[in-house]
């Protein structure tokens, strides 16, 4: 059982760099900047919330930051290596290898069970049935959803559908989960729980990186970033600690 | 770990086709007549072009057959004032064949006489053929009962007759009759033994022993018969005198057939200023045969190949459908890390697996409707082997290049405009 990656080291090093990116999107004739030049980095174990009002470029930068896509101009380094420069293949190994993805609205396939949910993953990491069964039980029931292996996601409810996300994003042992609006689609209690389980994660060593627009989910992450206009105008928190929250 | 994979992602392709079960079906549909038409047509056109290939290859390859005929100028002279008509092989040619030119195995004279033939109380007209017992090696039959024509028949001039399966039949004669007398005209032949005919029915070829009845030795035949044939046509009697009716040659393989068979022209040419003679060469007509067959596979090939384009794209269309369906889905794996390769090869199992479960299918029916033409509409058929390979094959083919677009289209969906599709 390795989901539990190692604690945050005391130093913890910048995992991810975003050096001037941005990212343009042509609309016929005109430009838009999704991202119009943002700066930041991410450190290894942190706990980031990307804040900010409805087309200011969170959802891009979440994007970006999975590997989904590449920026128009700027540096992007994860763990060290230089990613804009990287082919489709190689980004796709990435994401197998390093990333875990929860969506606002679950994107679980249907027609699959919890199970071969969960599984997934590992599938394309070329896993053995027997072992990615086995890793799928475990985290099934690290989820609370042991009994639910063999439903289909229509079955299940809306908390328990994330979950099964949380469980699939968590199966290739990540070192980032990115979470785009994880509570979005819960209702407020519902979502609490969801939340308490990716500072549980968190607090097990993985990087979390979550686009919220709400203050009360923001509220987990120990540091905020505040988004208008594809730029970073206020970053409050510190990804280190509680201490530098209030500062 | 790798082994297993492809076998994984073709129950993942099982799994996602048995999720629609009735639309697989539908699809799978084109490719199943498809290629049970394919299986079917060969079967049947390879049953119609053997029958007839088998009969050519019953005249023997290798051999030349030289047939004696009326010039058509002689035809009204002849009959007008009852004159004797001189026309045909001689038996000169015969000799000039066998001892001058090169690669000759054996030849074989015929002469034809109708006779009455009589066995017991029963009497009937004949069609005897006079000849050596090189013709038995010439047109191999097997023998019911007895033996051939031997070297010391024609020796020693014995009144021996060989019948025909046929011959027999119409005297009424059987296994018991060899030993036994039978008379032809006003003599008596011991029947020494009995041989099967040519059992095929075909209207284009004639067989050497079409309609024979009876052989006796060449020059028994001479003896007792004469030279002259007469004959009553409408009336008044019509005289003949033909030295051989035909003249059977073997040459040693089939590379010598054509230089052999124009060499015979140019000798036959040269003694005979009226075309009195007529050369067919069984191999010509076998190689004419196969031509037809190839045709004929070519037409029903391409016929086959039209229905398996209209499957192949029903399959396409339901793909691509399919892939707009599973855009989310495409997405999703994509976000996971799955690699446009992976999607690719996913859909294109699907694809596979679907045509190739259909030409499965298809060549049942294909097996089965043969099968019935034969049964009912008493056709002859044959299943070749190659037929079902080349049909495995062909839907294989069809799920790959049919399968390709649509899957191509899956891996190259922008995995963020897929996840955020619907
Ligand atoms: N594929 C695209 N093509 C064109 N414009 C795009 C595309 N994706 C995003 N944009 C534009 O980029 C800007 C930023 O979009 P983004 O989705 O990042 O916003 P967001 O902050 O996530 O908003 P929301 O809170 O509504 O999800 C918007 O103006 C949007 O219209
Ligand atoms: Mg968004």
């Amino acid at each position: 059982m390795n989901i539990e990656a190692e604690p945050a080291s005391i130093a913890a090093r910048d995992l991810v760099v975003l050096e001037d990116v941005t990212k343009t999107y042509q609309m016929g004739t005109q430009e838009v900047h999704a991202l119009a030049g943002v700066t930041l980095t991410f450190k290894e174990g942190g706990f980031s919330a990307i804040m900010g009002p409805s087309g200011s470029g969170k959802s891009t930068m979440l994007n970006l930051l999975g590997c989904l896509d590449r920026p128009t101009t700027g540096r992007y380094t994860m763990g060290g290596e230089d990613v804009s420069s990287l082919d489709d293949d190689a980004l796709s190994e990435l994401r197998l290898r390093h990333l875990g993805f929860i969506f606002q609205s679950f994107h679980l396939i249907p027609q699959l069970t919890v199970k071969e949910n969960i599984e997934l993953p590992l599938f394309y990491l070329g896993w053995e049935e027997e072992d990615s069964a086995t890793r799928a039980h475990e985290l099934a029931a690290r989820m609370g959803l042991e009994d639910r292996l063999s439903h289909r996601p229509m079955e299940l409810s809306g908390g328990q559908q994330q979950r099964v996300a949380i469980a699939r994003a968590l199966a290739n042992d990540p070192t980032v989960l990115l979470a785009d609006e994880p509570t979005g689609n819960l209702d407020s209690a519902t979502g609490a729980q969801i939340m308490d389980l990716l500072c549980e994660l968190n607090g097990l060593g993985k990087t979390v990186i979550m686009v919220t627009h709400e203050t009360e989910v923001a509220a987990f992450a120990r540091r905020r970033i505040h988004m208008r206009d594809g730029l970073v105008e206020v970053i409050d928190g510190n990804e280190e600690g509680e201490e530098g929250a209030e500062s | 770990m790798k082994r297993f994979k492809l076998i994984r992602d073709i129950r993942l392709g099982i799994k996602n086709l048995l999720l629609h079960k009735l639309r697989s079906m539908l699809t799978m549909l084109g490719v199943v007549f498809g290629v049970g038409s394919v299986v079917a047509m060969l079967a049947v056109g390879e049953g119609a072009s053997k029958e007839a290939l088998d009969q050519i290859r019953r005249l023997g390859s290798t051999n030349i057959i030289l047939t004696s005929m009326k010039p058509s100028g002689d035809a009204e002279a002849g009959s007008m004032r009852s004159f004797m008509s001189v026309y045909g092989l001689l038996y000169d040619d015969e000799i000039r064949i066998r001892e001058s030119f090169p690669h000759i195995n054996t030849t074989a004279p015929v002469r034809v006489f109708r006779k009455e033939g009589r066995l017991g109380p029963r009497i009937i007209e004949i069609r005897v053929l006079g000849t050596t017992e090189k013709w038995f090696d010439l047109v191999r039959r097997p023998m019911i009962g007895g033996r051939g024509l031997h070297e010391r028949d024609l020796e020693n001039s014995s009144a021996v007759c060989v019948l025909t399966e046929l011959g027999a039949r119409k005297l009424l004669a059987t296994e018991h009759t060899i030993g036994e007398k039978i008379k032809i005209d006003k003599g008596y032949f011991e029947v020494i033994g009995i041989v099967k005919s040519d059992s095929g029915n075909s209207t284009s070829i004639e067989s050497p022993d079409q309609d024979v009845d009876a052989y006796i030795p060449i020059n028994v035949a001479t003896e007792r018969f004469g030279e002259v044939i007469s004959r009553r046509v409408t009336g008044s009697f019509e005289r003949e005198l033909v030295e051989l009716h035909q003249i059977l040659v073997e040459v040693e393989s089939t590379d010598h057939v054509e230089s052999a068979s124009k060499n015979m022209e140019t000798m036959l040419k040269r003694f005979h200023p009226k075309k009195d003679y007529k050369i067919s060469v069984p191999l010509a007509l076998l190689r004419q045969a196969e031509r037809t067959k190839r045709t004929f596979n070519i037409v029903l090939g391409s016929i086959a190949g039209i229905s398996l384009l209209v499957g192949g794209i029903g399959i396409m269309n339901i793909m691509l459908a399919s892939v707009t369906e599973r855009t989310r889905e495409i997405g999703i794996r994509r976000a996971i890390g799955a690699k446009r390769k992976q999607i690719i090869v996913q859909f294109l199992i699907e694809t596979v697996v679907l045509s190739t479960i259909g030409g499965g299918i298809g060549i049942g029916i294909g097996l089965v409707i043969p099968w019935l033409i034969e049964k009912f509409a008493e056709m002859p058929t044959v299943v070749t082997p190659w037929s079902i390979v080349l049909s495995m094959g062909i839907s294989a083919a069809v799920g790959i290049v049919f399968g390709l677009y649509p899957a191509i289209r899956a891996a190259n969906l922008d995995p963020i405009v897929a996840l955020r599709h619907e």
